[in-house]
């Protein structure tokens, strides 16, 4: 453990911290177990400064936030001192914690579609917070409301604050989130993942907000965070937590040139990097210009103009989620789907899949029609012998595995029901996959809750290639892992691809991750391909202006190249 | 205009519930071996009487023809018979109980405030008591309150209302003779006695719907405690009782909402076993004496008018949901 006692370049002149917290431990009693959550953490936060706590899941950034706002379950144990502007707030009387609350600190958590009453407006939610800690008038708080509405970048902020959650997308409500969080003007912001679930042009626009916000107001935020590029971006001072405890303790711009801790430094290594960005101007040419297809290659994969609706909200009316997509993939390529969230790439790879039916258009697997297997008229053998010969890796490895079967049984049932292989070949087989995808072969037996989430998606990936497939679909499989693991996952990948050799569409929103694995990137926006070629051309000199804007308001882990890329973005989004 | 257009698409899918029901219904007449031209023909019975009989309550015609009488008789009222003889039935007739020689309508007419007294009263507590101790038992969960308040809940659900309701009787009526054991006071006559004489009945009857209300609240609230959105009212400084009784609250009731709705609907229709239990009159001792007496015209009407009551129930909280859940409008 080398953390550092004494942090000299933390001390601005002058000025006494903000937030100290000094020997925080907190411990859960879970089924008469004690378990250590945090463990002796110490940080001091100043007015005007941004510190991100940085951390893998379980690694305690959470709970410390929360031991600040006193929001910890009732099972935890908090020891140590926090202070806020000298105040004590542990064991702080719960009225003088809920003065704390939405008064002095504001607070914005990670998901905002969740994160708002659902059935309330958000100008009631947020003149609620109003009226919780001022004696204002019902008109007065409207009035405030819409200001702040306002302040946060929100364009009809009386539209907005008529709303309700569901009627706004993710970048207003977080916005209305950070209105609420900044209604009182609190000295300290706690910003709890707050782009995690968003888009990355979206998330651009937060941590623009939030810097904007911290000058103009004099805040300090505590940002805590997963993401070394959302550190880039905007934090002054980092610390970094690992099981509890910190173990590196920073300004920001050392963190990156000169970790000095080896869990930092793994860390580091582990982000996805893209490589710098040559903004051209932007070419307006032809947006989609489909790659010609290799002559005398079936391809994998060939789509041709494909379209896929869904009902809509009001009847009659369809949603149009993939418009006119043509695109090939050729035996073992590995194409990268690139995309924000509703642009298609889901519904492509779904479509691919056979699970949702094209609307018009056709989608061939080697050759064979899945269009027609799935379309109106339900041919279940002929769609069976298509998806024999694919395999699918999803997202989230916890929902995506049956919990009450061994992991064994679970790469084992493909192979049960597309081959004739008796139980001991069976066998043999699944001890070869979990062998191929780096896993012991004594970890057939366990069930997926008896796993940590990468060695899932390791089991994952051994069930989707468990039949030699010629096509490999794999939706956002890294999103839900922490970064380090995600590395490890990448790399199996990439191994695993070149051993089995196949074709493989590899859907993600992470531009870093895309160009670390695919041949070939297509990007899609409102379901039609806006551009594609090669993803060493596609990611270093964009054509299309989307790109350029995706690939710009993507942060990296390098707060100098973070800080020309944050330049590219406002000079691609500044309106003329 | 979005409200408008939900609210007129709703009122006609339930006129066409309520066709296909009276539709359901009526059938009754034609499944069940009972005339009720024989039974009303005396003896001894000529064939000449019974056509008689037959033609005087239209049962001479097509069920078809039948079915439309029926129908038009909702809508606009029906005269049976002609000349000296000739009863009507004012709109809406629900039909004609020869035997009892009354309208359909003003018999369940008659029953309905001993009936909607009982059911309004008693899903007021139910609904009090279930969601109060559900409320409770999630808030205070895994302490000797929820114990009890479960343990509480599990022997309400399981009990049968007809042995809460003697032991009730037994007890609070004879043995300690602190409220009457049966009959019925107009609200209109004594508001106090009405009171007093709806207790018992009231209590049996919330006791067992409170605790299905009570397992529902509880899951519900646990569920939405755990939410984000309650961090985040917790987060903006409110008070716990403001989290639960409001944030919380607003999300628990949406299903709630929806059940309570139904269960009074029905409960509407008669509280067929409490009644008789308490020896009250309304629309399920009602529909209890017309099964006994094979009065078919009674039973069709009594039926088709508490399907028609849960029907309503429906609307209203198909209404109301509208308001709870600003998604649902959608």
């Amino acid at each position: 453990m080398t953390t550092s006692t004494s942090a000299p370049h933390l001390v601005t002149a002058g000025r006494s911290p903000l937030l100290s917290v000094a020997g925080l431990a907190v411990e859960f009693e879970v089924d008469g177990e004690t378990r250590e959550a945090v463990h002796d953490v110490a940080l001091e936060l100043r007015r005007g400064r941004v510190l991100a706590l940085v951390g893998e899941s379980g690694s305690g950034k959470s709970v410390t936030a929360m031991a600040t706002l006193g929001l910890l379950p009732a099972t935890a144990k908090v020891r140590g001192s926090i202070t806020l502007d000298g105040t004590e707030l542990v064991g702080a009387d719960p009225q003088r914690l809920r003065d704390v609350r939405g008064g002095r600190i504001g607070t914005i958590f990670q998901e905002p579609m969740t994160a708002l009453n659902p059935v309330f407006t958000i100008g009631y939610q947020i003149a609620e917070a109003i009226r919780a800690h001022r004696d204002v008038t019902r008109s007065v708080a409207t009035e405030r409301v819409r200001d702040l509405l306002a302040t946060v970048g929100l364009d009809e902020p009386d539209r907005v604050a008529r709303s309700y959650p569901h009627e706004l997308s993710g970048g207003q409500l977080q916005r209305a989130m950070i209105a609420m969080a900044i209604s009182c003007d609190p000295v300290l912001l706690i910003a709890d993942e707050p782009t995690t679930a968003l888009d990355v042009t979206v998330q651009a626009g937060i941590l623009e907000l939030l810097r904007d916000l911290r000058s103009r107001l004099d805040m300090a935020i505590l940002l805590i965070t997963h993401d070394m590029g959302v550190v880039a971006d905007i934090a002054d001072d980092v610390v970094v937590l690992r099981d509890g405890r910190v173990v590196e303790r920073t300004a920001a711009a050392e963190l990156f040139t000169d970790p000095r801790h080896e869990y930092t430094r793994t860390l580091l290594r582990a982000v996805p990097r893209l490589p710098d960005l040559r903004l051209a101007e932007p070419e307006p040419a032809e947006p989609a210009t489909p790659v010609p297809e290799a002559a005398g290659v079936e391809p994998a994969v060939l789509l041709r103009n494909l379209v896929v609706e869904y009902p809509g909200r009001s009847r009659g009316r369809r949603v149009r989620a993939v418009d006119d997509v043509s695109l090939h993939i050729d035996p073992g390529e590995v194409v990268g789907l690139v995309g924000e969230s509703g642009s298609g790439k889901s519904t492509i790879g779904r479509t691919l899949a056979g699970l949702v039916p094209a609307a018009s258009g056709t989608v061939t697997v080697t050759g064979l029609d899945i269009g027609r297997a799935a379309g109106r008229v339900f041919h279940g053998r002929e769609l069976r012998r298509i998806r024999a010969r694919m395999g699918i890796v999803f997202q989230d490895p916890a929902s995506s595995l049956n919990p009450r079967r061994t992991v064994g049984t679970s790469i084992a049932e493909p192979l049960s029901l597309h081959t004739d292989l008796g139980a001991d070949d069976r066998r043999r087989r699944v001890d070869e996959l979990l062998e191929a995808v780096g896993l012991p072969p004594e970890l057939r037996d366990r069930y997926p809750h008896e796993m940590s989430g990468g060695q899932r998606q390791r089991v994952a990936i051994a069930r989707a290639v468990a039949l030699n497939p010629a096509l490999l679909i794999a939706d956002e499989p890294t999103s839900a892992l922490d970064v380090s693991v995600q590395a490890r996952i990448l790399e199996l990948f990439r191994s695993v691809q070149r051993q089995f050799g196949f074709a493989c569409l590899f859907i993600s929103h992470d531009l870093a991750v895309v160009e670390q694995l695919a041949d070939r990137v297509v990007v899609l926006r409102r379901g039609r391909i806006v551009e594609q070629g090669p993803a060493a051309t596609v990611l270093r000199t964009p054509r299309h202006p989307y790109t350029s804007q995706l690939l710009a308001a993507a942060p990296v882990a390098d707060p100098a190249q973070q800080a020309l890329r944050r330049a590219a973005w406002r000079r691609l989004t500044s309106p003329g | 205009m979005r409200a408008l257009r939900l609210v007129s698409g709703r009122l006609l899918s339930m006129l066409v519930t309520l066709l296909a029901i009276s539709l359901l219904t009526y059938a009754v007449f034609y499944l069940l071996p009972a005339d009720p031209a024989q039974l009303s023909c005396g003896r001894p019975c000529t064939p000449q009487r019974l056509a008689d009989a037959r033609a005087f309550m239209g049962y001479d015609e097509s069920w078809f023809r039948q079915y439309l009488d029926f129908l038009g008789g909702l809508v606009g009222g029906r005269t049976f018979g002609s000349g000296v003889a000739a009863v009507h039935c004012a709109a809406p007739c629900f039909g004609y109980s020869f035997r009892l020689n009354e309208s359909v309508t003003q018999l369940i007419l008659d029953r309905i405030p001993v009936t909607f007294s009982i059911a309004l009263g008693a899903a007021l507590l139910w609904l009090l008591i279930g969601v109060g101790a559900g409320m409770v038992s999630a808030v205070r969960r895994g302490t000797p309150v929820d114990r009890a308040a479960m343990t509480f809940s599990t022997v309400g659900v399981s009990a049968p209302s007809y042995l809460v309701g003697l032991l009730a009787i037994l007890l609070f009526g004879f043995t300690l003779n602190m409220v009457p054991v049966s009959g019925y006071v107009p609200l209109t006559e004594d508001p106090v006695q009405w009171l007093w004489h709806l207790v018992l009945p009231w209590c049996v009857l919330a006791l067992l719907s409170a605790a299905v209300y009570a397992r529902l609240t509880r899951g519900q609230m646990l569920e939405v405690l755990g939410e984000d959105y309650i961090r985040t009212a917790r987060a903006k400084g409110l008070g716990e009782r403001r989290v639960i009784g409001w944030h919380a609250l607003r999300n628990v009731l949406i299903p709630i909402v929806t059940v309570f709705g139904l269960d009074l609907g029905s409960l509407l229709g008669g509280a067929v076993i409490t009644e008789r239990v308490f020896s009250m009159s309304g629309l399920g001792a009602l529909l209890l004496d017309a099964v006994g007496n094979i009065d078919l015209p009674l039973i069709v009407g009594v039926t088709l008018f508490s399907a028609f009551l849960i029907i309503l129930a429906n609307f209203l909280v198909d209404l109301l949901y509208g308001v709870l859940d600003p998604r649902a409008t959608r």
